[in-house]
């Protein structure tokens, strides 16, 4: 599988894929997306990446153990959830805010932060599965 | 009756203990041992607050308070102290000051001490609570909160298998009763429609002429006498001992074991007075008590002796309890108060007599009277109230007692009789703990005998010096005590008006003869311990061995289980969950007519056509596929072209996530078999694959049946209309799916993304075990990289 040219066009090939999961993940309230598909492209960016480069290579890229990515997004979700106790609302309720940056409107909300909870636990957990079973083949 | 309102002061005394728990490490670790007393405000704090209720108690009011829980099934956190009530939370605080204390001294340079602290003012907490309870869920909350920190002070010597085994025993046990105690409660809540305890009180009639009164009674029963230990139960109260010493005096004899007869007077006057009740109660009470003092006298252990004596005396007050009269009641109650000092200050004096002497057995002990007169004073005040003698508090109860049995019948003069015998074997191991340590002559076994430090001999001394005072001044003593708890328990006023001074009667008489029994059975202690210890070594099993016999039999049995299920093996696994997914597919479709008609035959564009042969192509691969690689990557196929048909019928966003899935899938599949280097085909005979074939055809036909069914039935769009309509305008999202997921059914997705973690962990914990149990921990990368 480690040919000159995989190796070669694995990184880019990973960049593009985690730019494109990042905007995938970002356009899911609206269009066909969302963190789960997102954190997916994810997660087999990296598997290619593992595969073209080493589980070294990736866990370097990747700089926090996938295991912790994985905790940090499930952090994410419940403090998502935990926002409306401020707003003394049921748990999980909904808040959106649309502040403007340079004349543009942009939507920012607790479901927001919950799915990028989603799309974390989804890269961190299957990251984490496939890179300890690739790490066998070094050896 | 006057019925008063204290949220503040009521909350403020249940909050206390539990406050000071919190606080006990961090104040031991500033003032070491003398943190006893500045816990030990907490406790007394407490006791000042609910002695301020007394004048509105002792004129036969109550006082309550509460809070909301669920409102829904009209739960309430709710609490209501009458005399019953007022006269439980009184000891429990009382005591507990002392017992502070105590431990403080006692257990001073203990490197665990504030833990221990902690442990007992959350039993106290736990304690209060359960008797100042209105609410049936809040009392069982607090029920079992005292087996649980019970639990805890037992095995607070955690390193030794005997406090370990013991503090297991103990929650196994009364544990089980509170399972039992909850069933009771919830029939209860049932049958009455009601919550609380003075409500249910009151229906006393509608509960009694119940189809589910027996079930009822059992059931609360077992709750009550698993945790005021009565015969076959009592096993777990010897076994407690274990515990340090003023765990003894305070749950073992004090409070806890208490709780069951708390439950009992409690729930008398709703359940009791019925022929079940005056029959069961008495008989299990009688046995227990002889047999408990018989067990007393036996034991060479002094802690041990009053452990059972303990076990006697519950046995007593059931008894009484079970009869039921008006007197039998007063009877109770007056035993009751008696006991807790009586037999909590003896405890502390065991405890002082270990830490002076450091042993407790009584063949080794002798002569202390000279070295720790303080603690044989308060020794001798306890034992003469618990062997009933004038003018202590230890002869009113006697003597109520003997007037509550005196009548000509059989029944009564049965447990007279029981009552004699044991309360005259009682007498007789209140002194074998009380004076056969003092007097005599100092064996040489025994180096520099001591007076522990003054909070070591105030806890005992107090108690003693109380259960004097009690009965000199017996007016104010019945007033603000045992008249409200009396009269609560009767559940009419009551008037008693026993005091210290003999009447020449019949109740005096048999108290002359109780302690002329006693005296020759002090007398000849040794002769009944040799005996009994013979009867029982003949016997040669009792339910101590029973409960092991019974845990090794729990063990055995969920290991065959365990074993059955648990194969280990992944073909087993997966033939088993296909198995019962076939099944449960087809028997309710074939049981209840619900097969699908068939269907018609679908019109479809020519390239859906396409689609479709490529899935039965992609299956048709994985089959005859000669090697396993082969067959995953066509498994793909397969779910790929899935993923395309999801496209054509517009579901972009689930072909998307299909086929995300599917590479991933393919990927992970792959670096599975490399991993596992199983060999790179299936060599199985056929008569092996072919089931497996079966099985798997079965699975897929009833899933495809299934949905077929499900398709022909007329479509409900209740839901997918909700979520058109509202997607937008409340959630702001156009994608429907995701809304659903990240906001509709959020709570959802955050149970399935804990699932994906705990998975992930589970995976990765079962990749680095290699195979024959070696784990194979590799240096992390990360902790090398700076």
């Amino acid at each position: 599988m480690r040919t000159v040219i995989f190796r070669f066009t694995a990184p880019y090939l990973t960049a593009l894929m985690v730019l494109f999961s990042i905007f995938v993940l970002l356009r899911g309230h609206n269009d066909p997306g969302g963190g789960f598909i997102g954190g997916l492209i994810a997660a087999s960016a990296f598997a290619i990446y593992g595969i073209a480069c080493g589980v070294v290579a990736v866990r370097r890229a990747l700089w926090f153990h996938p295991m912790a990515i994985s905790g940090a997004g499930l952090f994410f979700a419940v403090v998502a959830g935990l926002f409306s106790l401020f707003a003394g609302t049921g748990f999980m309720t909904g808040l959106w805010i649309f502040p403007v940056f340079f004349g543009n409107e942009v939507a920012l909300s607790t479901p927001l932060l919950f799915d990028i909870g989603v799309y974390l636990v989804v890269v961190g957990g299957i990251t984490s599965i496939a890179l300890a079973l690739e790490e066998r083949d070094t050896d | 009756m006057a019925e008063i309102e204290a949220t503040t002061g009521g909350t403020l005394a249940l909050a206390l203990p539990f406050i000071a728990a919190a606080l006990a490490p961090i104040l031991k670790r500033i003032f070491g041992a003398y943190a006893g007393w500045i816990l030990a405000l907490a406790p007394a704090a407490a006791f000042a607050l609910l002695f301020s209720f007394l004048p509105t108690i002792a004129s036969g009011g109550v006082v309550s308070f509460g809070y909301d829980w669920i409102p829904a099934f009209d739960v309430r956190f709710s609490f209501r102290i009458d005399g019953l009530a007022s006269t439980f939370a009184l000891l429990i605080t009382g005591i507990g000051t002392l017992i502070v204390l105590y431990s403080g001294g006692y257990l001073a340079g203990h490197r665990d001490q504030g833990r221990f602290f902690s442990f007992i003012l959350m039993f106290m907490g736990a304690m209060l609570g359960l008797v100042l309870a209105d609410d049936l869920m809040t009392l069982f909350v607090y029920w079992e909160l005292t087996s649980i920190t019970s639990f805890l002070l037992i095995g607070f010597d955690h390193e030794r298998e005997k406090a370990r085994r013991g503090a297991i025993q103990a929650l196994a046990i009364t544990g089980g009763g509170g399972l039992a105690l909850l069933a009771g409660f919830i029939l209860i809540r049932e049958v009455a429609g009601l919550n609380s305890m003075s409500e249910i009180l009151a229906a006393g009639d509608a509960l009694r002429d119940s189809q589910y009164y027996l079930p009822i009674f059992v059931l609360v029963l077992c709750g009550a006498f698993t945790k005021s230990a009565q015969m076959p139960f009592h096993v777990w109260l010897p076994n407690a001992m274990e515990a340090p010493t003023p765990v003894s005096a305070y749950l073992h004899s004090a409070t806890m074991v208490k709780a069951g007869i708390y439950l009992l007077l409690r729930t008398q006057p709703a359940l009791g007075d019925t022929a079940l009740w005056t029959t069961v109660l008495p008989l299990f009470g009688a046995v227990t008590l002889v047999m408990g003092a018989l067990l007393a006298v036996r034991a060479t252990d002094i802690k041990i002796t009053l452990a059972y004596t303990t076990v006697s005396s519950l046995g007593l007050l059931v008894m009484l309890i079970g009869v039921s009269t008006e007197y039998a009641l007063i009877a109770a109650v007056l035993y009751l108060i008696a006991h807790s000092l009586f037999k909590g200050g003896l405890f502390m004096v065991a405890g002082s007599v270990d830490h002076g002497a450091h042993t407790r057995e009584i063949g080794k002990l002798g002569g202390l009277a000279k070295h720790m007169p303080i603690t044989f004073a308060a020794a001798l005040l306890c034992a003469l109230s618990m062997g009933g003698i004038t003018p202590f508090v230890g002869f009113l109860a006697k003597e109520e007692i003997y007037h509550a049995l005196e009548h000509g019948d059989a029944y009564h003069v049965a447990l007279m009789a029981a009552a004699i015998l044991g309360n005259a074997l009682m007498f007789a191991a209140a002194f074998i703990v009380a004076l056969k340590p003092f007097v005599g002559k100092l064996p040489e076994t025994i180096h520099h005998p001591h007076e522990g430090s003054p909070t070591i001999w105030l806890g005992p001394l107090v108690l003693g010096v109380l259960g004097l005072l009690g009965a000199l001044f017996y007016e104010t003593y019945h007033q603000l005590f045992s008249v409200p708890m009396a009269s609560a328990a009767v559940g009419a006023p009551v008037e008693i008006d026993i005091s210290w001074v003999p009447h020449l009667n019949l109740a005096f008489a048999l108290s002359l003869a109780t302690i002329v029994l006693g005296i020759v059975i002090y007398l000849a202690s040794n002769a009944i311990r040799t005996a009994t210890s013979r009867v029982l070594s003949a016997i040669g099993w009792g339910p101590d061995h029973g409960f092991d016999q019974a845990m090794r039999g729990l063990l055995r049995f969920s290991f065959f289980v365990t074993s059955r299920l648990q194969s280990g093996r992944l073909d087993y696994y997966m033939t088993v969950t296909v198995m019962v997914i076939a099944a449960g597919l087809f028997a309710p479709m074939i049981l209840g007519g619900a097969l699908p008609a068939e269907p018609s035959m679908p019109t479809l564009y020519f390239y859906e056509w396409i689609v479709l042969a490529l899935i039965l192509v992609g299956i048709l691969a994985v089959v005859i596929a000669k090697n396993r690689l082969t067959a995953i990557v066509s498994l793909g196929i397969q779910g790929f072209s899935i993923a395309l048909l999801f496209i054509l019928l517009g579901a972009p966003d689930l072909s998307f996530t299909q086929f995300m899935v599917e590479t991933l899938s393919v990927v992970i599949l792959a670096l599975v078999m490399t991993r596992l280097k199983l060999s790179p085909a299936d060599h199985r005979p056929m008569r092996e694959t072919l089931p497996d074939a079966a099985l798997a055809l079965a699975g897929g036909a009833g899933l495809g049946l299934f949905l077929l069914s499900i398709v022909q039935r007329p479509f409900d769009p209740v839901l997918s209309d909700f979520f058109e309509r509202y997607s937008y305008p409340i959630a702001h999202g156009h994608n429907i799916v995701n809304v659903i997921i990240v906001d509709f059914r959020g709570v959802d997705t955050m149970g399935e993304l804990a699932v994906v973690m705990a998975a992930g962990l589970a995976i990765l914990a079962l990749i680095r075990i290699r195979a024959g149990g070696k784990t194979d921990v590799q240096p992390d990368p990360m902790e090398t990289t700076p």
